[in-house]
Parts: C-alpha cells; sequence; structure tokens
C-alpha cells in the first residue's frame, strides 16, 4: 500500500508550519507543566506523540488515498463499536467517559471518529449518485448520525460539533441548491427547540452550568464559570507583548485549570500577548491556506473532498478552541490542533495532515 | 479516471466552492483577532489587575504594641508570640463548609465565625482574621488540614502580655479587637478588622503611641490559596514604649493593703505630680480580658455586682467625710470667717431651726479653735463655720483645690464628683439652695461627692504649699525606632488662693491628728505623717453600733495623708469601702504605704529634691525636670 514515489510532493512550506505550530505547543506545554514533578513530564509525552503522529503522517501520505477510503466504512464501524464499548468500560474523566485505557495510556476514538468521518462522507459523496437531496443530505446524514449519537451520549459536545462540521462543509463542498439550504435553514429553526431540548436534557450538568456560564459571564464566577473567567483573565492580561515565557501568573499558579489541554491557547497569549497571538493566528491562517490551495488543486472529487473535509475540521477546531477560551462561544472541549496536549487528537489532526498532503501527491502523480 | 459520483465539471464546481471557506476562514479569524485585541489591548490593563489579584494576597503585619514599664523599669505590659487565623475568602470555594470545618477544629460558635467573615472593609481579598492567642494544638491542627482549608492562614503574631497578672490593672487596662463601631471613627481610620487597640486604662488613653503602625506583605498564592513566596513590601513599626511614673512594687503593696475588700489606695509625689501607686479593688486580670471573651463571660464581669472593671481611684465618687474638713480649714480662714483662735462651743450638736446636727462624739468637744477642730475632727465647729460662709464660699475653695473637676490623669472615663453650690443645685435639681444643707456639706456630706484621686491630690495640695500639680501616670514615651526618649514634664494647675500662714497652721494640725487626735494609728516610728480621717455616711437609716449593721450599709473610711511632714513627697489617700472609720480602717493603710515609700526611697527623708519638682507655675510649665 505504502508508495515510495512522491517525496517530491513534499511541501516544505506545509510541514514547516507543521513543525513550528507543534513548537508553540510543546513549549506551552512546558510552560505550564514544568514544575510538576512527574516522572514522565507532559512535554515528553507529548513528543511521543508527535513522533507516533509523524508516522501516522507518513503512513496517511504514502497509501493510495482511494485505497484508504475504500476502508472508510469498516473503519467507521469499528469506530462506532469502540465508541459503544466506551460507554461502557470507558475511563471517566469530569463526568465524560471519553477514553479506553491502553497500558498507561488512553485512547479516545472521538478524535479519531472526526478523520473516519471525512473519509466516510468523501467516500460516499465521490460515489453516491447525487440527484434528488435523499441522496445528498439525508442518507450521508444517516451515516453521521450514529456516530454523533453515541458522541454526544459520552458525552462530548466538541466533537459532537466537529462532527456536524464536517457533514456541513461536505454538503457545502457538493452544493447545496438554496431551495435545499432554505428548507434545511427552516427545518432547523423550526426543530432548533426540539432538538435544542432533546441535547439540553442529554447535558450533564457541569456543561449546563458551562453554557449559563457562558450567557451570563458572571454567573458564579468562583464556580462553573471559572474556567471561562480564568482563561479570559489569563488571555487579558497579557496585553501587548505578554508576560514572558513562565511569566504567566494565571497558568503558572494554577488558576486557570487545563492549561496544558484545551486551555493552552490562553497559557500561550497569556505569555506572548497580542503579538504572539497574532503570530500564531497567522501559522494557522497559512497552514490552512495552503491546505486549501491542495484541495482546490485535488485531483479528483474524492482528494478535493477529503482535502476540504480536513480543511474545515482544522478551521473548526482553531476557531471553536479560541473563541472559547477567548469567551466568544461556550466551553465544549476542543484541542486547539497541534498545540493542545494530547496523544489521541495530535496523531489525528497529523495523520488527517498527511492525507492532505497526500491528495497533493496524487495530483502530481503521473499514474492519474 | 472518472469519479462515480461527479464528472470533472463538477469537480471544478466543488473546488470554487473553497472559496466560501476562503472568505468564511478570513472572518471569522479577522473577528477572533479582534476580540483578542480587545481582551488584551483595550481591556488588557482590567485583566492585568484582576491576574494581580488572583496571585497576590496583601496581608497585614500587625505591629507589636509598645512595652509598658513602672518607673524603675519593671516591666508591665510586653508582647508574646502566638498564632492568628485568618481567612481570605477570595480564596474559599464553600463558606459553608470552611466555617463548619474552622467551628469544629476550633470548637468554635459558626455564627461567630461568619460575623467575623462579613466584618471589615477591602472585599473579599482582605484577609479576616478569625481568631487569634491559638494554642499550639490548634494552629498544628489547622496546618495539618492545609490542604482542605483553602484560603486559611496561619499568622505568627504578638500578643499582649501582662507579666505582673492583675497588678496595676486598672492603670494599664486591656486591650482588645478594634470593635465595628470604632472602625468608623477617624482616630481608628487606619486600623482594620481585627486590628488590636487599647480599650482601657493607659493602653486606651496612650493607643496612638503605644498601637505602632501596621505593615504589610505581599504573598503571591496559586489557585488553592497557598502561599507560593512572599513579599514584604512595609515592615511594621512597632509602638511607643511608655515609661509610667508607678512604683510596681509600692502598687502591689497598697493592692495587697487593700486585700478581698473594695476601695482604693492613692499614692503621689505632690510635688511633681507623680503617681507612685493608684490601687483599685477588687480588680481583674487585663490578661483575661484582652483574650476574646464569650457573650456570657463578658457579662459575668460587667454584671458583677462588686463591679471589678471600675476603677474606683478615679470613677468611684464618694462623700468625702471629715477629710472634707482640710478644705473647709482654708476657706474659713481665707474668707475671713474665723481667724486661728476663734473659738466655738461644741456641746456635742448643733441647732438648725428645729432639727439637731450631732457632732460624732457625743458631749462634744468643748471649747475648739481651728487647730484643735482639724485634730479631733470637730463637727459643731464646721456646721458653725460652715454656716457662717454659705454654700458658694465652701464651692470656692473646693473648686480652687480642684474638687468637681477632672484632675487631668492620664486614664479614659475619669469622673469629677459634686462640688455643691446654690448654682449647682439650681441647675441640677431645679431647687433653691436651702440653708440646712450647708450644715451637711461642711462636714463632706450631703450632695458633696470626690473621687479619691482628687482626695490625693487635695492633700498633695495642702502638702505642697497651695501648688496643685497635676496628676500624672506618664512620664516619658520612647520611641523604639530611634531610641528617643521623650519625657513629660509634670504640669502645674495653678495655686490656691490660701496664705502660707494658713496653709502652714493645716499642716501642723495635720501632723497633730496622727500625734495625738482621730488618726493616731497612722503613727509611724519611721516617718512624721500628717493626715485626716474620714467616715462617710452610706445610708441614712443607721442606729446602734457598727458591727450589727449589714456591711453594704456600713460607712466608708476615709484616710488622706502626706508625708515626710517637714518636706512632704508622697501624699496618699484611702478609701475603703464599707469599713467602718476613718481612724481605725483607712490610717493604717495609708500609714504602710508611706512606710514602704520610705523604705524603698529612704532620700526622701532627707529632704532631697524631688526629680522634677514643681514649685510654682512660673518655673515649672513647659520646662523639662532634670531627670
Amino acid at each position: 500500500m505504502i508508495d515510495s514515489r512522491g517525496f517530491d510532493s513534499f511541501d516544505l512550506r506545509f510541514i514547516g508550519l507543521i513543525a513550528i505550530i507543534l513548537s508553540v505547543g510543546v513549549l506551552s506545554i512546558y510552560s505550564v507543566t514544568h514544575s510538576q514533578d512527574t516522572s514522565f513530564p507532559f512535554y515528553l509525552k507529548q513528543l511521543v506523540w508527535i513522533l507516533l503522529g509523524t508516522v501516522a503522517f507518513l503512513v496517511m501520505y504514502l497509501s493510495d488515498y482511494h485505497k484508504i477510503a475504500r476502508l472508510a466504512y469498516p473503519t467507521y464501524a469499528v469506530i462506532l463499536i469502540m465508541l459503544a464499548v466506551v460507554l461502557f468500560m470507558g475511563k471517566s474523566s469530569r463526568g465524560a467517559q471519553r477514553w479506553i485505557p491502553i497500558g498507561p495510556f488512553a485512547f479516545q476514538p472521538s478524535e479519531f471518529a472526526k478523520l473516519v468521518l471525512i473519509l466516510v462522507l468523501a467516500n460516499y459523496y465521490s460515489r453516491a449518485p447525487r440527484v434528488g437531496w435523499l441522496h445528498r443530505v439525508v442518507l450521508p446524514g444517516l451515516i453521521v448520525l450514529p456516530g454523533l449519537l453515541l458522541i454526544l451520549k459520552q458525552p462530548d459536545l466538541g466533537s459532537g460539533l466537529s462532527f456536524l462540521a464536517v457533514y456541513a462543509a461536505m454538503l457545502l463542498m457538493v452544493g447545496v441548491r438554496s431551495k435545499a439550504l432554505g428548507i434545511i435553514l427552516l427545518l432547523s429553526v423550526m426543530l432548533f427547540p426540539f432538538v435544542w431540548e432533546m441535547v439540553w436534557a442529554s447535558l450533564h450538568d457541569y456543561q449546563r452550568e458551562r453554557v449559563m456560564a457562558f450567557v451570563d459571564p458572571d454567573y458564579d464566577p468562583g464556580g462553573k464559570g471559572y474556567h471561562a473567567l480564568q482563561s479570559r483573565i489569563a488571555i487579558g492580561s497579557g496585553e501587548l507583548s505578554g508576560k514572558g515565557l513562565y511569566g504567566g501568573t494565571q497558568s503558572q499558579l494554577k488558576f486557570l485549570p487545563e492549561g496544558h489541554t484545551d486551555f493552552v491557547f490562553a497559557v500561550y497569549a497569556e505569555e506572548w500577548g497580542f503579538v504572539g497571538v497574532l503570530v500564531l493566528l497567522a501559522l494557522f491562517i497559512a497552514l490552512i491556506w495552503v491546505s486549501l490551495e491542495i484541495a482546490a488543486r485535488a485531483k479528483d472529487t474524492l482528494g478535493a473532498l477529503l482535502a476540504a473535509g480536513v480543511v474545515a475540521m482544522l478551521c473548526f477546531c482553531v476557531v471553536v478552541n479560541i473563541g472559547m477560551t477567548a469567551g466568544m462561544f461556550p466551553i465544549v472541549g476542543i484541542p486547539l490542533p497541534l498545540v493542545s496536549y494530547g496523544g489521541s487528537a495530535t496523531i489525528m489532526t497529523m495523520a488527517s495532515l498527511g492525507l492532505l498532503l497526500n491528495v497533493k501527491r496524487r495530483r502530481l502523480s503521473l499514474f492519474y | 479516471m472518472a469519479t462515480a459520483g461527479f464528472n470533472d465539471s463538477e469537480l471544478l464546481d466543488l473546488q470554487r466552492r473553497l472559496v466560501i471557506l476562503r472568505v468564511g476562514l478570513l472572518l471569522v479569524v479577522g473577528l477572533l483577532a479582534l476580540r483578542l485585541w480587545h481582551l488584551q489591548i483595550r481591556e488588557g490593563p482590567y485583566y492585568r489587575d484582576l491576574s494581580e489579584n488572583n496571585r497576590t494576597r496583601s496581608v497585614v503585619l500587625e505591629p507589636a504594641r509598645g512595652l509598658i514599664f513602672d518607673r524603675n523599669g519593671i516591666l508591665l505590659a510586653n508582647n508574646v508570640p502566638s498564632f492568628a487565623l485568618y481567612v481570605t475568602l477570595e480564596d474559599v470555594k464553600d463558606r459553608g463548609a470552611l466555617v463548619a470545618q474552622l467551628a469544629s477544629l476550633l470548637s468554635l460558635d459558626p455564627e461567630l465565625i461568619q460575623k467575623k467573615l462579613s466584618l471589615g472593609k477591602g472585599g473579599k481579598l482582605q484577609p479576616r482574621k478569625i481568631k487569634d492567642r491559638l494554642t499550639l494544638r490548634e494552629a498544628t491542627l489547622i496546618e495539618s488540614h492545609r490542604l482542605d482549608l483553602p484560603g486559611v492562614m496561619i499568622q505568627v503574631e504578638s500578643q499582649r502580655n501582662y507579666p505582673a497578672g492583675d497588678v496595676a490593672a486598672h492603670l494599664l487596662g486591656y486591650v482588645g479587637e478594634v470593635s465595628a463601631d470604632q472602625l468608623e471613627k477617624p482616630d481608628f481610620a487606619d486600623l482594620h478588622q481585627g486590628s488590636i487597640v487599647g480599650q482601657y486604662g493607659v493602653e486606651k488613653w496612650f493607643d496612638r503611641q503605644v498601637r505602632g503602625r501596621a505593615g504589610q506583605k505581599s504573598v503571591e498564592v496559586d489557585a488553592l490559596g497557598h502561599e507560593k513566596r512572599a513579599i514584604v513590601s512595609d515592615k511594621p513599626v512597632a509602638g511607643d514604649d511608655l515609661y509610667l511614673t508607678i512604683d510596681a512594687k509600692l502598687q502591689k503593696i497598697a493592692e495587697d493593703l487593700l486585700g478581698e475588700e473594695s476601695g482604693a489606695i492613692v499614692a503621689l509625689d505632690p510635688t511633681n505630680g507623680d503617681i507612685l501607686a493608684m490601687a483599685s479593688r477588687p480588680g481583674f486580670d487585663p490578661n483575661v480580658l484582652s483574650k476574646e471573651l464569650t457573650n456570657k463571660q463578658w457579662v459575668e464581669i460587667v454584671q458583677n455586682e462588686r463591679r471589678p472593671l471600675n476603677n474606683r481611684a478615679t470613677q468611684g465618687q464618694y462623700p468625702p467625710g471629715s477629710t472634707f474638713k482640710v478644705v473647709m480649714a482654708a476657706a474659713a480662714l481665707e474668707s475671713n470667717t474665723v481667724t486661728p483662735s476663734t473659738m466655738v462651743r461644741c456641746n456635742g450638736g448643733y441647732q438648725f431651726g428645729n432639727r439637731l446636727f450631732h457632732d460624732w462624739k457625743q458631749g462634744g468637744h468643748g471649747s475648739v479653735d481651728m487647730n484643735e477642730a482639724l485634730i479631733h475632727s470637730c463637727d459643731v465647729y464646721f456646721y458653725t463655720v460652715g454656716q457662717r460662709m454659705g454654700i458658694d464660699t465652701i464651692a470656692e475653695y473646693a473648686k480652687q483645690f480642684g474638687l468637681g473637676q477632672e484632675t487631668g490623669v492620664e486614664l479614659p472615663s475619669e469622673r469629677v464628683g459634686i462640688v455643691p453650690s446654690t448654682a449647682w443645685k439650681q441647675k441640677a435639681r431645679n431647687q433653691p439652695w436651702y440653708p440646712g444643707e450647708t450644715i451637711s456639706a461642711a462636714i463632706g456630706q450631703g450632695y458633696v461627692t470626690v473621687t479619691p484621686l482628687q482626695m490625693a491630690s487635695v492633700i498633695g495640695t495642702v502638702a505642697n504649699d497651695g501648688v496643685s500639680v497635676k496628676p500624672r501616670l506618664v512620664q516619658a514615651v520612647m520611641n523604639r525606632g530611634t531610641g528617643e526618649r521623650a519625657e513629660f514634664p509634670p504640669t502645674v494647675r495653678g495655686k490656691v488662693a490660701v496664705k502660707p500662714a494658713t496653709l502652714a497652721l493645716i499642716k501642723a494640725a495635720l501632723a497633730d491628728v496622727v500625734t495625738k487626735g482621730t488618726a493616731t494609728r497612722a503613727k509611724s516610728p519611721l516617718v512624721a505623717i500628717a493626715g485626716k480621717t474620714g467616715t462617710a455616711q452610706t445610708a441614712a437609716l443607721r442606729t446602734g453600733p457598727e458591727k450589727d449593721i449589714p456591711k453594704k450599709f456600713r460607712d466608708h473610711a476615709w484616710f488622706v495623708a502626706f508625708a515626710p511632714v517637714e518636706a512632704p513627697r508622697i501624699a496618699v489617700a484611702v478609701l475603703a469601702e464599707h469599713m467602718g472609720h476613718g481612724g481605725s480602717a483607712a490610717a493604717p493603710l495609708a500609714k504602710d504605704v508611706i512606710e514602704a515609700y520610705v523604705k524603698a526611697y529612704p532620700e526622701v527623708l532627707h529632704g532631697v529634691p524631688s526629680s522634677g519638682r514643681a514649685k510654682s507655675a512660673a518655673t515649672a510649665v513647659g520646662t523639662r525636670p532634670n531627670l
């Protein structure tokens, strides 16, 4: 399956951007956690994840994405089973069951589910007849649904929203006619209260409280609004040029919880200030821009859809993560791609980017 | 190779739609950047403040109170280290749980903790003092629960301690936490909840000097309120030390002389006003009162029938009885009502209208002049001269001697007693003065009341040849930082308008009171003492012998004295409540105090000039004594 040709497609800008953003992540993780006395520090673990991520990147890069896409349905089935398993035997953290323990590590199927969903939908749209909105909207929707429900059941609101984002991006790409779009919008608006009620009912207390805290930022600042408030303080107090590396009092003194995972951006923003934030945003824009370019020049529909799905997911995660740390969105638990600490997310993101570069490689290949 | 679902044109369509993603991306990232600009640039300073507050807690460093010494450098009040427990609400996640936990660990009333938490200004960042004087066990207990008690802090502070226990308790007073009402006042503006202030005695009077100034420490804390690092930004400044005029040993002797009885003994140096001893019984232990008392304990003390908190020397107002005759003598001679040789016949009673005023001696004293009237305390003589003088003349001289007004001693809540006059009665009772009332007043009964300190001052003024020096308790204040000692010069209040000859006559008569008059029990082989006895009636219903009367209706015994007669260096007033006759009950106490004094300071027997002797207003006011 691995094809050794095509290293000529290796895009140095692309690789360079990924490497720089990963470094920012490791540095920030080191900054938050260096004072913790653990035998295997987080930044070293993250380096291990990056190493595994690099392997995943290369595998995805060097394989034929058509063959990968063909494996999408069985893989999706496996992921669905895993998601179901998680519900029964998963490792619990903060009231949500998202992890399957593997030795000392924990594997988070919902992260990988996002990539698998991209593959499944891209595969579907590149093959399925595209007549009527039954085929365009409903059938793929039915594919999305079981995964979405299992993820929401964990509950993992962030991954669930990512699922919807990928689905929406795919719909956009295959072109939903304005009339269909109107109907979907209308239905959404009409069904929103019911869906919302269902979602609200399925949410855990802490999630509801987070939403409440978002609606009213001063709602229980010492309690449920604590994350949001401390995160805003961290970012805001960074001001123009930041407090310097290791100088972020919010994170160093543990006012900011989960500083190495979901809130790593706040740590970074506190240490590097607005200048640093603009640099990081620029890095992400550049990475996405290059990715979009790749998508735009895809050789075939499958490639284009795959690339678009990966870019959409990347955009979604970056925007939602930064938005939630900056207090624009409720806190939903989405890691910042390539920056947040976490094995599943890092490996999945790097694998997705490998797939993306693969699309570029196919474009250059003489065999297609 | 064609794909199953889309043809090439559709692929182009698809790729064109990526533009929407591009535009959307730029739009959303632009919004993010705008939001971050708002947070970091526009509201940056605000969030910077919040983050500073997040990590720093400012802790007040309590100053050590100034020490208090007696005139010989004996320590009367110092400070001992102790633990105090503070709570910073900002770091408390669950207030109810914390209160419950502290209440059980320290066996405190949860309501009291709640009350302390709600006191004070400075918001949630200002640590509240919940309890001081924690035992070592309590402090250890708290420290071992450190991790479950975010926001709780143990500080080592100094606590007021009175090494001599209850000695001089009324003088020293006690300290306590500043009250909510006090905090409202400008005098306490620089204080905060938990500050210790003097609540009584010189601790209160000199609080500003003794208090010192609090310092500040910035403590960097983590999210759980645990201390990470501390920076002392402002060191506390210890309060000034006080040097009192009292002699702690003499004070103890005076207190022991009163023993279990109620009463007061004041001893002062008439030449400079130094209060050498000021005993008031019953007393209290200021160490106990400086602690936080429960409501019940406090009520018990305040409602104690014997009123131990009352400083009888400055706050007890008693009829002066015959000791008032000293003032009467001066008034009668100076107002030319009588001459020294004017004789008055005493038959044991004085008829006024249809009422007979008895002399204390049945059968009377016969014909007496001023000298004999003082020596034997003849009531009829003073009824007669009092009646001739009239109440307003009596009042005028009483005021000259300082009665009816504050002595100005450095103690809070000094009482002034009553010097009755026609004007006083009109104002206080809205009644005219009845001439019969002058007769009671003439022997220090009726409306006349005085404090023991006032009487010590009166006899001191006589001893000091008419120069009245303000009684004082504090000689000097020493700044602990600079070591600079500021002396307080004695203050001459004035000279009574009494001729030296008159004063000489009175002094001689008072010396005879001890050698052959009513106070022979004050006679001392060590030193020549002069004095005047007094018996102050407390109840109108008095029949039969003293021992048959319930104690609480018995008379108060007075004795005022000075010594040595030739060059007086000590003036004493003794008031023993319900102890009967001054000659038998009070005079021996005065003698013991005087003897103890001359034993301790034998130089006073040889006419050595007093330090800081204030002879007259012209020379002494505002000058510094040579110490």
